[in-house]
């Protein structure tokens, strides 16, 4: 995508509004709660306190490029089948995170994973479930690359 | 129910629905204004109209539901089963549990179903979604829609075969005679048409003990939607010709605009101002500039002197609003001489106010189409919403629709529409769709809060273990659960309204889990005064077999009894009913050395709702509420100084976090004996005073006031 934004633009308006990609949600404009993680060259970032001009040249992967020819990510698949959600509006920026989280450490402990994931907030309280998910996403994760 | 309990109920019902709504006082065009009102004398008519409805909690007659069964639910000729409810999905799962039971009762798959929910103009009105009442009400209503449904088609079916009714089966959305092996789909017998039948008045359901569909463990119908990004939420509207809004928001609480100056804002090109009283807001071409055009605004408030945390128990007591009777219940007498053997407890309790933070902030896209209003909001109360609409842009309701997509959260936070009528406004004035995204800040600031509450209690207990008498009072945080379940002879029992300094409103489980906190902490007082084990002392004092039930089910599960709380490591128990439902949490808690922070290792839940519809969505209910709980019970708090919220941010409001989750196990008691009832709230009450019973048996340090842990370690000296 090719677009002409003032550099200082968070990259969440450049993507919801001009792009019109709403997978990536606001939750506090302050990178304090994780909703609107995406990744940058893979590394995951709040779009929330990113400016676009950061953003410019790099890939950007956001929660509608996971799935590939309608196959979900491992990640995506893993948040499904132990649904690890409730309203659903963490879901995008928890998904995002963990496959920031797996692409710089396959095999997390479970301390790791907290640690990783404390930024990512939940108000439904499924965080039992996301470990679940996440634990269950780096098995299959170093699988499908093995 | 005895006369107090329904009191209690209306009560609860009347916290739910009136909650103070924004005021804007719109001026609107007077052009505009007079057209829509046809003229000077209908001004009065209209202004009539509308004290009419304002007036009337008595005008909910004029809402009986629907007994048409196409108003509730339609076969299509593709089989596909269109079920429509006013009730709104916020996470809560009711758009499963809901599908479950209808597919149970029409015999479908779940997956033949799709709900059409919260939309004012396809969906019969609906009060609103909150009280736990969709599954005790909304599930019963839409599975005798669905059995008499089932009815209509079997006698179709058995008028186009000449057959006898009675000898027809039905299964997987056909109806099948057995000895002619004539079979037909749902949809070949309707081709489309409405079923035109009225509900019966004693309809046939099939008991939860027969149950395939509903009671068993259906994934989310529209989980996918989720971890794709593909769910619209309300923000994630768009229209043609959408445009983005912002609202400028006053310094504090109360204050009133003194001047404004907008030269500045008025010359960033594609914007549109629009200033009608106190309201002033612009929308331009998107999100930035429109913030650009607020922040360029020169504005001065003034603001009465207003109160603050420091005096805030003492001003909840000393400004009783006397305009609202509260809420007494007495049995026996308090005031009777106590033997010389028993032990008497006087403590108070407080709690502070609280935010619901949903992640998803308040949002709304308003579009005008002529004189018709079409608002998507996420909101609890889509009928409510549209009437605050009507009321704030003086339209009829006709010309009033909203729609709720399935909402990023409430939890009792999103019953007002004040994010839908700014929208609205800007659209009125701007010609366009607008959409508007309150900010963190925002949605912590100008929505509503949980209240803040005192509560004092003052009991005795026998030689015995038995408790004497039984004096609770609760000023401000409202009569839900206020009730004990223990039997004790001599109670007395009251709620006092106050004026509160702060904008509140309902919360998950209204005041159940502060009376709960007060009440939990006080017999574990009780039971320390008679040297008794807390979980003994609880048994010894209610008959209630569920109640005895879920304390035994949890401290099973725990082991409780099998150690003894050290200074490292705390054992709390704590339990009660509200709304059908039955709670029992045990707790521990681990402090690794003295003065170290306290942590929650692990919590058990025992819960009996009746008849389970769907224990995976019950389950993962049941796991948020204890985990949201958390936060109400250890650190969350607002913090306000003379009108103005002071930590209006996660960074400074903290909540639970991965790092604050500790070991859950969830023990559910099935009654498939008794009807269902709700879910979402209950299982968030025990928490709180469970985890203050652990610190005590812990430390002995008695920590009454919640958060009870907001810098994380017990305080010296309690």
């Amino acid at each position: 995508h090719h677009l002409d934004l003032p550099p200082d633009l968070p990259l969440i308006y450049a993507l919801r509004e001009h792009l019109h990609m709403t997978g990536t949600k606001y939750g506090c404009g302050e990178g304090q709660c994780g909703a609107c993680t995406v990744l940058l060259d893979g590394r995951p970032v709040r779009s929330c306190r990113t400016p676009v001009s950061q953003a410019s040249g790099k890939q950007i992967t956001t929660i509608e490029g996971l799935a590939q020819n309608g196959k979900l990510n491992p990640v995506q698949q893993a948040f499904l089948e132990q649904e690890a959600f409730q309203c659903g509006y963490c879901t995008s920026g928890m998904i995002m995170s963990t496959v920031g989280l797996l692409n710089s450490n396959s095999k997390p402990s479970d301390g790791d994973i907290v640690r990783f994931m404390n930024g990512n907030m939940c108000r439904c309280g499924t965080y039992g479930r996301a470990l679940a998910a996440i634990r269950q996403a780096a098995r299959e994760w170093k699988a499908e690359r093995s | 129910m005895n006369r107090e309990t329904i009191a209690a109920a209306d009560l609860e019902r009347t916290q739910h629905e009136n909650i103070e709504r924004a005021r804007y006082a719109f001026e609107l065009d007077r052009r505009q204004f007079f057209k829509l009102l046809g003229g000077g004398v209908l001004v009065c008519a209209c202004a009539g109209s509308v004290v009419a409805q304002e007036s009337g909690r008595g005008g909910r007659a004029e809402h009986e539901l629907p007994r048409e069964i196409s108003a509730w639910l339609h076969v299509g000729e593709s089989g596909v089963v269109t079920v429509y409810t006013g009730k709104a999905e916020m996470g809560q799962n009711i758009r499963t549990s809901l599908a479950q039971q209808v597919a149970e009762e029409l015999r479908v798959a779940v997956s033949a179903i799709s709900m059409v929910m919260g939309d004012t103009d396809l969906t019969p009105w609906d009060m609103g979604t909150f009280g736990s009442r969709t599954t005790p009400t909304m599930g019963p209503r839409l599975r005798e829609v669905a059995s008499t449904a089932r009815d209509v088609l079997v006698t179709m079916a058995a008028e186009r075969w000449h057959a006898d009714a009675a000898t027809l089966v039905t299964s997987d959305g056909k109806v099948s005679d057995p000895k002619t092996k004539h079979s037909l789909t749902y949809g070949e017998l309707t081709r489309g048409q409405q079923i035109t039948k009225l509900l019966p008045e004693d309809p046939s359901l099939t008991p939860p003990a027969e149950w395939r569909v509903a009671g068993t463990p259906v994934a989310k119908v529209d989980g996918k939607a989720f971890v794709t990004g593909e769910h619209r939420y309300a923000a994630d509207m768009i229209r043609s010709g959408m445009i983005y809004g912002k609202v400028l928001r006053p310094t504090a609480f109360n204050a009133t605009l003194v001047s404004l100056d907008t030269s500045a804002a008025e010359k960033i090109p594609g914007v549109k101002l629009v200033r009608d009283g106190n309201f002033i807001g612009a929308a331009g071409p998107d999100q930035h500039t429109a913030e650009q055009a607020i922040k360029a605004m020169r504005a001065q408030w003034k603001a009465p002197a207003q109160p603050s945390n420091k005096e805030l128990f003492d001003y909840l007591r000393k400004n009783p609003d006397t305009s609202d009777e509260g809420f007494r219940h007495d049995a026996g007498s308090v005031s009777q001489k106590l033997p010389a053997s028993a032990k008497t407890l006087a403590a108070t309790y407080t709690l502070q106010y609280i935010a619901h933070a949903p992640l998803e902030p308040r949002a709304a896209v308003a579009e005008w189409e002529g004189e018709k209003l079409t608002v998507w909001t996420g909101s609890q109360r889509p009928f409510a919403v549209a009437d605050q609409l009507a009321e704030e842009l003086r339209l009829s309701r006709q010309q009033v629709r909203v729609i709720i997509p399935d909402t990023g959260s409430a939890y009792g936070g999103k019953h007002t529409g004040e994010c839908a009528v700014e929208a609205a406004r800007l659209a009125k004035s701007a010609g366009k769709p607008v959409r508007l995204v309150w900010t963190r800040e925002e949605e912590f600031t100008w929505a509503y809060f949980r209240p803040a509450g005192v509560i004092d209690v003052k009991a005795s207990v026998g030689a015995d273990g038995k408790v004497l008498t039984w004096e609770h009072d609760n000023y401000n945080s409202g009569p839900a659960a206020i009730n004990t379940p223990y039997d004790v002879p001599n109670q007395r029992i009251e709620f006092h309204p106050v004026n509160s300094p702060l904008r509140q409103g309902s919360y998950r489980g209204l005041a159940a889990p502060a009376n709960f906190f007060a009440r939990e902490s006080a017999m574990d007082e009780l039971a320390h005064l008679a040297a008794m084990d807390p979980l003994a002392f609880r048994l010894k004092n209610t008959n209630d077999p569920r109640l005895q039930a879920v304390l035994q089910a949890a401290a099973e599960k725990f082991g409780w009894g099998s150690q003894k709380s050290t200074p490292q490591r705390g054992f709390g128990i704590a339990g009660g009913t509200e709304k059908g439902s039955f709670v029992a949490n045990c707790v521990e808690i681990e402090i690794p050395r003295p003065g170290a922070p306290v942590r929650i290792a692990r919590v058990v839940e025992a819960f009996d709702c009746g008849a389970v519809v769907n224990p995976n969505g019950l389950r993962n209910q049941i796991e948020g509420a204890i985990t949201q709980a958390i936060g109400g019970a250890m650190f969350e708090a607002i913090h306000f100084e003379n009108g103005k919220i002071l930590n209006p941010r996660f960074s400074d409001y903290r909540v639970p976090r991965f790092r604050d989750l500790p070991e859950i196990e969830v023990v559910l008691v099935n009654r498939k004996d008794v009807p269902s009832a709700g879910a979402g709230e209950t299982p968030n009450m025990g928490l709180a005073p469970a985890v203050a019973n652990a610190v005590f048996a812990a430390t002995g340090a008695r920590l009454r006031s919640l958060p009870l842990l907001p810098q994380g370690t017990v305080p010296k000296g309690v």
